[in-house]
């Protein structure tokens, strides 16, 4: 009786074959610069709020909102690295959020009676 | 007497790819084997073949996140819309900590760090170090907790009730639901901590870790828009 092993690398998280499902591994170097970043984008947040910036003050806060948003969903979370099917999941519940929200608030808006 | 082939390998024929079959293949047994960590745990159930090609509880976890994000879209809609509604009442300008709230935001930044090196070391098969960041997430965001909780009473304290006004009921609705997934996160770190250590994790470790992850990195994001939308930016 012969017996033939052929273990391969189960190093992929999901383990599964297609190439888009495998992560990027990142060392954790980088994982603290990405936080180290983050840290700072909130100061940065938290100085504006003292600082009187007129009109570009609340701009600037909202796209250093989506700034961080975008880092730890694409990092931290791995979606940039992982499947697209992943990234559609999540946006598309996102998106629909947002637009609907928007909607509502317009809504609101036209018909309080101002 | 016939042979056996002993595979994992994911481009192997997948053909009752449950841990342990066999599938009898002309003379020979295919042994669809997965590789059992040093506890016998196992990693079947991350490389259960399904029609995506993917890990069904990922994309589940996916699917949730995704719709947590039409409720925490709805909760903070209704306090942007209400957060002026509060004639007599304290308002955010006479209530809002924003040093507190700077360092709460951070230390629930720091979490998602300490989160991600946690997942690195599931991946790694590390135990002692997962267990290790998994028990410092869990402490900052009891840090956070304690943080909302303190803010919580001197509201109150304050004389802004749940329903003391509309932005009043919407502060608290908002930053309380948050407050609820971030005390269910700290049980899940907790939890995986426990059965990590008793080494009765189902499945894939790395998975099981990466998905609580998934979870706790979503609550902080969304704490990334209430911080702005509710607390920087003015009524």
């Amino acid at each position: 009786m012969t017996t033939t092993e052929r273990h391969t690398d189960h190093s992929a998280p999901t383990g599964h074959a297609s190439p888009d499902d495998v992560h990027e591994h990142k060392p954790n170097s980088f994982y603290i610069k990405v936080a180290a970043a983050l840290a700072i984008v909130t100061g940065v947040e938290v100085g504006l709020y003292y600082l009187d910036l007129g009109k570009l003050f609340l701009p600037t806060l909202l796209v250093l909102m989506v700034v961080k948003f975008v880092t730890v969903v694409s990092l931290f979370m791995h979606l940039r690295f992982d499947n697209r099917i992943f990234s559609w999941l999540f946006y598309s519940g996102l998106f629909l959020a947002v637009f609907v929200y928007l909607a509502a608030l317009m809504t609101f808006r036209f018909f309080d009676g101002s | 007497m016939s042979e056996a082939i002993i595979t994992d390998t994911p481009d192997a024929d997948r053909s009752g790819a449950d841990s342990g079959a066999v599938v009898p293949v002309a003379d020979e047994d295919v042994v669809v084997d997965h590789p059992v960590d040093e506890h016998g745990a196992g990693d079947h159930a991350a490389h259960m073949v399904t029609s995506t090609g993917l890990s069904n509880n990922k994309l589940a976890m996916w699917l949730f996140l995704g719709s947590e994000c039409l409720l925490f879209g709805g909760l903070i809609s209704t306090y942007m819309l209400y957060r002026g509604r509060h004639t007599g009442s304290p308002g955010p300008a006479q209530l809002w900590d924003i040093p507190l709230t700077s360092v709460s935001s951070f230390v629930l930044l720091m979490s998602s760090l300490t989160m991600v090196l946690a997942v690195s070391a599931a991946q790694q098969r590390d135990d002692r170090l997962t267990t290790l960041w998994l028990s410092v997430t869990a402490l900052l965001g009891a840090t956070f907790v304690g943080a909302q909780v303190y803010e919580f009473t001197s509201f109150y304290h304050e004389g802004l009730g749940f329903t003391t006004s509309l932005f009043s009921s919407s502060f608290y609705t908002l930053t309380g639901f948050h407050g609820i997934h971030v005390t269910i996160g700290i049980i899940m770190l907790m939890a995986l901590v426990g059965i990590i250590s008793r080494s009765k994790v189902p499945g894939d470790k790395a998975e099981v870790v990466e998905l609580i992850g998934l979870y706790w990195h979503f609550v902080d994001i969304v704490w990334i828009v209430i911080f702005t939308l509710v607390y920087l930016i003015p009524a």
